[in-house]
């Protein structure tokens, strides 16, 4: 039986140790939020924070994550309130078809984290998940923007 | 909030509600259905678009998919319109697949594709909302016993306007349900509308920001089984033997066999990870049939044995193009080549299904639920009135989730091994890339003649492809012609005076299929970038060659005027800095591009601007517009840049995003779009912004370089794309 801690919630499943995280949290625990895209860590659809790092699920065997603090979309608004990035992305309409979104959000999430004041370069660095539909543009728009509204806060 | 249900979800509510809580997680769980007389729902169905809740809410129906491009939204602000009612007030819901076979295809087409939801079905759209409007209308006069024109209808509240006595749609809805819909409808001008030609936000993006939104690799049901697939790496063939018992002991391992005559091998198990790596151990022997020696090139053989066929079927005849040809005083000729591409959507090919009393269920992305039902009850064995099909949110479609419909008749074939039991079957990303209806590879002879002043006198352009509709949709061909194969060649805008486009078919062993844009992906690459050179060989400049060539169509003109405008094309651009432009008609809208680049030694092609304006007649929803085409540049370049299907005997060269590379966020340039509708006539959106992208780009690179690509993908010249 593994232990995890999803979304704040004690979770356990009785898997191979060598199951990749994704496909415990979907299949098993009920948790879709993650999304399969390739299955080798190309895409990122199945990014989710790990302690707060991006990793991409379907490449860790959970047996890696026990005890470990997992957020995945599903987790990221905090008693029914939007995170910075969440308003973000719906102020600025950026999901399209939306199935790599709630990795690109967990993406940005870690990056504000990381630099509050990213450069279209730290951008650049950071987003690496592949967006299909093309909302390149508008994650870009939307990142900056979610570090403009968490600074003007802090003021 | 407006919320989005789906009225066959009733089912799988029904369904979830026996097996206890919390399997419906993530759904919507709708506060009132939309069926009156159906348990526990309490809207009124004005009309089959229409249903007003008691409270004043109302539901607009949707009928077709969505897959990013929005229509969800802007459908049912067509309705939405004419019904004035106040948007706050609306939810959307799915129709029924099956309730729409049930009532005589009450809710016109089902297909998301062809850039056509719009623009085929906003007059009915529009005329429901009208009809529902007067039926309401009505009530309410009949009500207060007053005339009709005594009365008005704004917000969702029905005045009367001499007394200032007030009725809600809710009031009145189930007098206005009762009431004969009105033979005749008057529609609005569009110069009056209110809500529809303004920003409205797309109602699903909530959903999916907030984890909650549905695809059809989510549905989750009680008992559900998993299976992953393999068909024949070699397209055609089948397993010839295989050994089940080397994974039957794994863990959650249910069931190990072939479907579909053999066609495809499947691994059943308790968890979808189980079932693929239990499929990778399986050993398989394959049968692959006369094709297992076919390559890229042999194939380039047969498409280029096509270019010499002397007589093939002609799409597009003007005057004499050959004894004009004979006469020019300067004749050009240059063959072009586009490649096979893979669709790949984010989510992989799935399907969820569950037989059971004679009755089938389907769960999945689908670009076409009626084209889902068909190919569900043919695959089960039961008429076509025993199938429901809940479409869920497409993890991306671009034409893939479409009229193949091979993901649905896998499930289902894998669900009629378990009677009662739904299985939900996901294709692996390598699956999905290798098993394709691909964008088909076409190659193509143009030829064209000018006269001493360099005006052209005669043109010329043979395509040697895969005819979609003859393979995939099985439909005859009119005149021998693909309709998608000849885009922007049948319809040819340019004014000369001897034009002959013909079309050699050239089916092969890779199955084609429709890849967002089609044939004006393609075409449009092999016609603007020849006009550049005819452009160039008369010594004009490429934008002005066009105008005169195109005086006389008002449409392909505007946008061409419009976009070289807001592209300052008159003005000089930076050392270093060249442009290209290109003009086509895709999916009766009109669109054109001009691209500025600067090209490095090291073949660096640095995209310093992209302007793309399109004129789709009426604007419904603007914002989701430039969504679109900014999606659109991102799905052309990447497929410019370095996309490309290989074969290799018989088979995919590539297998996932590590050798079919897609492009990134450090790769997007900056994106200007114009939007320059003309009114008149209703464009498509979702796929004409794509058609200029490469011969916008291509032309900009021969101004730079004075080398001209005729061949796609860039990366087989050298060339890389990279952002400013």
């Amino acid at each position: 039986m593994i232990r995890l801690v999803v979304n704040g919630q004690a979770r356990q499943a009785d898997v191979e140790p060598e199951m990749p995280l994704l496909w415990v949290l979907r299949d098993e625990l009920d948790v879709k939020g993650p999304k399969y895209g390739c299955g080798i860590a190309q895409c990122g659809s199945c990014t989710v924070l790990l302690d707060g790092a991006p990793v991409r699920s379907c490449s860790v065997p959970v047996a890696a994550v026990a005890g470990k603090k997992i957020t995945t979309i599903e987790g990221l608004a905090q008693n029914g309130v939007m995170h910075p990035v969440q308003k973000a992305w719906i102020d600025h309409e950026v999901p399209q078809c939306g199935y790599c979104q709630g990795g690109q959000m967990l993406a940005a999430v870690s990056l504000l984290q990381k630099k509050p004041k990213p450069t279209d370069a730290d951008i650049d660095a950071a987003m690496t998940n592949i967006c299909r539909c093309g909302t390149y543009a508008r994650i870009r728009t939307a990142i900056h923007a979610a570090a403009a509204a968490a600074t003007a806060k802090r003021v | 909030m407006n919320d989005i249900s789906n009225i066959s979800r009733r089912e799988f509510l029904k369904d979830s509600a026996l097996a206890g809580a919390g399997l419906v997680v993530g759904f919507h769980v709708p506060t009132a259905g939309a069926q009156t007389g159906a348990p526990g729902i309490s809207g009124v169905e004005v009309n089959a678009w229409v249903v007003v809740r008691p409270d004043n809410t109302i539901i607009i129906r949707y009928a077709r998919s969505e897959m990013g491009q929005g229509s969800l939204t802007s459908a049912p602000m067509l309705v939405a319109e004419e019904l004035d009612c106040d948007w706050k007030q609306v939810s959307v819901e799915y129709a029924s697949t099956n309730e729409h076979i049930r009532r005589n295809r009450i809710w016109g087409g089902m297909a998301a594709v062809g850039s056509q939801t719009i623009r085929l079905s906003q007059d009915y759209l529009r005329k429901g909302g009208a009809a529902a409007r007067q039926m309401l209308l009505t009530a309410a006069a009949k009500r207060w016993a007053v005339a009709e024109s005594s009365c008005s209808v704004a917000g969702g509240v029905i005045t009367h306007v001499p007394s200032g006595r007030t009725l809600t749609f809710g009031d009145v809805a189930i007098e206005a349900s009762k009431l004969q819909p009105p033979k005749e409808v008057k529609l609005k001008d569009p110069k009056d509308w209110k809500l529809a030609g303004t920003s409205v936000k797309r109602l699903d993006i909530p959903d999916t920001v907030m984890g909650r939104q549905r695809y059809g690799v989510d549905v989750q049901l009680p008992g559900m089984l998993y299976a992953a697939v393999a068909q024949c790496p070699v397209f055609g063939g089948t397993v010839k033997s295989f050994d089940a018992a080397a994974v039957q002991s794994r863990r959650g391992i249910r069931k190990v066999f072939t479907i579909d005559s053999g066609k495809v091998l499947v691994v059943v198990a308790d968890n979808w990870w189980r079932a693929k790596e239990a499929l990778k151990l399986v050993p398989v022997e394959w049968d692959v049939g006369a094709n297992g020696k076919v390559t890229s090139e042999s194939i380039r053989g047969f498409l280029k044995a096509g270019l010499d066929v002397p007589t093939v079927p002609v799409a597009k005849k003007t005057g004499d193009a050959d004894q004009a040809m004979a006469g020019a005083a300067k004749v050009l000729e240059a063959e072009y080549y586009t490649p096979y591409l893979c669709h790949a959507p984010m989510e992989p090919m799935g399907c969820t299904a569950r037989i059971a009393d004679g009755r089938v269920d389907v769960w999945c992305s689908t670009q076409t639920g009626e084209g889902t039902l068909a190919t569900a009850a043919a695959a089960a064995g039961v008429p076509l009135d025993q199938v429901e099909v809940y479409k869920m949110q497409n993890g991306g479609g671009f034409g893939r989730r479409g009229g193949s419909q091979d993901f649905t008749r896998i499930g289902v074939l894998i669900a009629r091994e378990f009677p009662g039991v739904p299985v939900k079957s996901l294709w692996s990303r390598e699956e999905d890339t290798q098993h394709d209806f691909y964008r088909p590879a076409a190659l193509y002879r143009l030829k064209a003649g000018l006269d001493a002043a360099g005006k052209p006198v005669a043109f010329k352009a043979r395509v040697a492809a895969p005819s979609i509709f003859a393979t995939l949709l099985r439909l005859p061909l009119k005149d021998g012609i693909d309709n998608s194969a000849m885009e922007g060649f049948a319809e040819f805008p340019y004014q000369i005076p001897n034009v002959l486009n013909d079309y050699a078919q050239r089916d092969t062993h890779v199955p084609v299929g429709f890849w967002r844009t089609v044939g004006w992906s393609q075409n449009p690459f092999a016609r603007e970038c020849f006009i550049d050179e005819m452009a160039v060989a008369a010594g004009r400049d490429p934008f002005q060659f066009r105008r005169e060539l195109l005086a006389h169509e008002k449409r392909p003109l505007g946008i061409l005027e419009a976009v070289a405008k807001a592209a300052d094309w008159s003005k000089p651009l930076p050392p270093g800095v060249f442009r290209g432009i290109a003009v086509t008609e895709p999916y009766a809208a009109f669109t054109a591009a001009v691209i500025e680049v600067s090209v490095s030694d090291k073949g660096e092609v640095k995209i310093h601007r992209i302007v793309q304006g399109i004129d789709c007649g009426y604007v419904v929803n603007p914002d989701n517009i430039v969504a679109q085409i900014q999606g659109s540049v991102v799905y052309a370049l990447t497929a410019i840049g370095r996309g490309e299907i290989t074969i290799k005997d018989g088979r995919v060269e590539q297998s996932n995003f590590v050798d079919y590379p897609m492009m990134r966020i450090s790769d997007m340039p900056k994106v200007e779009v114009v939007i320059a509708p003309t009114g008149g006539f209703w464009g498509g959106v979702g796929e004409p912004a794509q058609a200029p992208i490469a011969p916008a780009l291509c032309n900009a690179i021969f101004a730079a370089t004075g080398k001209r690509i005729r061949s796609l993908p860039l990366s087989h010249h050298g060339l890389t794309l990279v952002k400013a």
